[in-house]
C-alpha cells in the first residue's frame, strides 16, 4: 500500500498539470492526465536510492515536470516556462539541463533499450538499484521495444520494471483500430517477462504490484483513461492534441475538485 | 581491444558477429562481453544506457548495421547526449565486396558526422587500430571507428597513428586520401620520380580538424589537389576539404574528387572490382593525376 502519497497529492498534481497546459496554451494533455498517477506512484512510492527512471512516452513530459514539482525538484517559476521560448521544459524531455531527466525522449521506442542499458549497468556492478520505465501502449508498435524485450529476458534483467500506460488511444485512433496488440499481457509473457495487470488509477494497486519481486524483468500493464478526471476529455483522441479554452479549463478544474471533494469552484 | 580489456569500465557489445575473431576478447572481458543479438537498435540504446551510467561501451557489427540500421539511436540516444559510445563498423566502403550492396557502407562517416559531436576514426594500417582505440578511450565522446583491411605493401614502415600523415612527398600533385586506400596508393606512387610523384596525405580522423600548415603548403605549391575516398560525395572528405580551403581563402589551381559512385554497372564483385568501377583503383588515380 502507498506509504506517503495521498489523494490530495494526486489532485494537486492533476490541477497543476491542467493549469500548466492551460497557461501554455498547448495540447498533449490527454496522455499526461492518463500518466500522472503512475508518475506520482513511481516517484513518491516506488523509487529508492540508486534507482533510475526513464520516461519512454516522452509526450508525457508535462506530467513528469509536475511530478518533479511535487517533489520540490522543480519550482513554480520553472513550470511557468513550460512550452515557451528559452525554456528547458520543452514538450518532450530535454537531453541536458535537468538532473532528473536522464534521456531526451519523444521518439517512441527508445526508453526500453535505454532502460535495459541502465539495468545491465547495475547488474554488472553488482548494485541493487532498480530501473523504472514508463511506456505508452501505442509505443508498442515500435520494433525496437520487441528487440529490448528479448534482450532483457536473455540478460536476466530482473532489476527492470516497465509500467505501461494502457490508455487505449494513440495518434490517429484507438490502439485496437491502429495496431491491435491485445492481449498485450500474453505477448509479453510469451517473451519471458513477468506481467501483472492493474487499474492504473488505483495507485495502491499499482504500488503493490510494482513492489512484488520477480526473477524476470517485470511489466505492469496499467489500464488508464486518457484525459482521466475531466469528463469531456476522457477517452477522446482529440485531447492528444487540443489546447484548453478558458471555459473548458474552468470546467476541467471544477470536475477535478468535485471528484476530490474540494469545495471551491474557482480555478487556480 | 584485448589489450585494453583490463579497463574495468569497458563493455563490448556485438550484434551477433565475431565468430572466429572476437573469441579472445570475449574471454578477456567475461561478463562485460555481450552478444546483443541481431537487434542493432536495441544494442545502441543499451550502449547509451551503459554510457549514461559511466561505462565505456563499444558496439560492433558490419558497418551498415551499426550506423544505418540504428541511426535514430545514434542521433537521439548517443549524439544528443554526447555519450562516450563507440560504434565499430567492420568493412567500411566496399569492404564486404561481393557480399553485396546491403553490406557496403558508402555513406557511413558522412551520415555519422552530420549528427555532430561524433569523432570518426578511419585506420589505414593494422598498426593504427590499437592507437585509434587508445585515442578514443582518451576522450569521453561518441566515436565511430571505420575498419578495413591494411593494404600497405610488405616492408612498408607504417607511421604512428595521427589524424594527418604525409606518406609520400612529390611535386606533381597533392592527394588527400582517407582510409586503407592509402596503402595501395603508396605502393603505386612511392617509386615514381619526384617530378611525377604526388604528395600523398592520409587523413585518419574526421571532421577535418587541425589541417597542418605543411598540407596547405603542399596544396599551394602543386598544380592539382585530389581528394580520394571510398565514400559517396555527400558528406565526405572531398566536400569538407573544399569547404575548409574556401574558408581559409585557399584556392587550388585544380581540384578533383574521386569517390564511391555506387554501382555504375549494376554488377557486384570484390572490393577491388567496385573500386575500379568508381575509379578508385591506383591505376585510375594515377592516370587521372595527368
Amino acid at each position: 500500500m502507498p506509504n506517503r502519497l495521498t489523494r490530495d497529492d494526486l489532485t494537486r498534481a492533476r490541477l497543476r498539470l491542467l493549469q500548466m497546459h492551460f497557461e501554455a496554451g498547448v495540447g498533449h494533455i490527454g496522455g499526461n492526465l492518463s500518466a500522472i498517477d503512475l508518475l506520482m506512484a513511481i516517484h513518491h512510492e516506488l523509487m529508492q536510492e540508486g534507482d533510475a527512471f526513464v520516461l519512454s512516452k516522452g509526450h508525457s513530459a508535462g506530467a513528469l515536470y509536475v511530478t518533479l514539482w511535487t517533489l520540490g525538484r522543480l519550482e513554480d517559476d520553472d513550470l511557468t516556462t513550460f512550452h515557451r521560448n528559452d525554456t528547458l521544459l520543452a514538450a518532450h524531455p530535454p537531453p541536458a539541463g535537468l538532473a532528473d531527466v536522464l534521456f531526451a525522449t519523444g521518439s517512441l521506442g527508445h526508453g526500453l533499450p535505454l532502460s535495459c542499458g541502465l539495468a545491465l549497468s547495475r547488474r554488472l556492478r553488482g548494485e541493487a538499484g532498480r530501473v523504472w520505465c514508463l511506456m505508452s501502449d501505442g509505443e508498442w508498435n515500435e520494433g525496437s521495444n520487441w528487440e529490448a524485450l528479448i534482450f532483457a529476458r536473455q540478460q536476466g534483467l530482473a532489476n527492470l520494471t516497465v509500467i505501461v500506460d494502457l490508455n487505449g488511444l494513440q495518434g490517429f485512433g484507438t490502439t485496437a483500430e491502429v495496431a491491435d496488440l491485445r492481449p498485450l499481457a500474453t505477448k509479453l509473457r510469451d517473451f519471458g517477462w513477468d506481467v501483472e495487470e492493474v487499474d492504473g488509477h488505483d495507485v495502491a494497486a499499482v504500488v503493490a504490484a510494482a513492489r512484488r519481486g520477480s526473477a524476470a524483468p517485470r511489466a505492469i500493464l496499467a489500464s488508464t483513461t486518457k484525459g482521466r478526471g475531466v469528463s469531456f476529455m476522457e477517452g477522446k483522441v482529440e485531447w492528444h492534441y487540443l489546447p484548453l479554452t478558458p471555459e473548458l479549463y474552468e470546467q476541467a478544474v471544477r470536475e477535478v475538485r468535485i471528484a476530490a471533494d474540494i469545495p471551491s469552484a474557482t480555478a487556480g | 581491444m584485448v589489450a585494453v580489456a583490463e579497463r574495468p569500465d569497458l563493455v563490448f557489445l556485438t550484434g551477433d558477429l565475431g565468430f572466429m575473431a572476437l573469441e579472445p576478447l570475449r574471454d578477456a572481458l567475461g561478463a562485460r562481453f555481450i552478444n546483443a543479438g541481431v537487434a542493432e537498435q536495441n544494442m545502441i540504446g543499451v550502449a547509451a544506457g551503459l554510457a549514461r551510467d559511466g561505462w565505456r561501451p563499444w558496439a560492433y557489427s558490419i558497418a551498415p548495421f551499426v550506423y544505418a540500421r540504428p541511426y535514430e539511436q545514434l542521433r537521439n540516444d548517443v549524439a544528443m547526449h554526447s555519450l562516450p559510445v563507440t560504434m565499430v563498423g567492420n568493412g567500411g566502403g566496399y569492404g564486404y565486396g561481393v557480399m553485396g550492396a546491403t553490406h557496403h557502407a558508402l555513406e557511413d562517416y558522412g551520415a555519422v558526422l552530420a549528427l555532430g559531436g561524433i569523432r570518426v576514426l578511419v585506420p589505414a594500417f593494422d598498426t593504427d587500430v590499437s592507437q585509434a582505440v587508445a585515442s578514443i578511450l582518451g576522450q569521453s565522446r561518441p566515436a565511430y571507428l571505420r575498419l578495413g583491411l591494411d593494404e600497405a605493401p610488405k616492408g612498408f614502415e607504417r607511421p604512428p597513428f595521427a589524424p594527418w600523415r604525409r606518406l609520400v612527398e612529390g611535386d606533381a600533385a597533392t592527394i588527400l586520401v582517407c582510409g586503407p586506400l592509402a596503402g595501395g596508393l603508396f605502393a603505386a606512387l612511392g617509386d615514381l620520380p619526384r617530378e611525377r610523384r604526388p604528395n600523398l596525405w592520409l587523413v585518419s580522423e574526421l571532421p577535418l580538424d587541425g589541417m597542418p600548415e605543411a598540407f596547405l603548403a603542399d596544396v599551394g605549391r602543386t598544380p592539382h589537389l585530389m581528394a580520394v575516398e571510398e565514400h559517396v560525395v555527400t558528406g565526405g572528405v572531398g566536400e569538407r576539404l573544399a569547404r575548409e580551403l574556401l574558408l581559409r581563402g585557399v584556392a587550388p589551381r585544380r581540384f578533383t574528387h574521386r569517390c564511391a559512385l555506387g554501382y555504375p554497372s549494376g554488377r557486384y564483385g570484390s572490393q577491388a572490382f567496385h573500386r575500379r568501377e568508381s575509379g578508385l583503383d591506383a591505376a585510375s588515380i594515377l592516370a587521372a593525376l595527368g
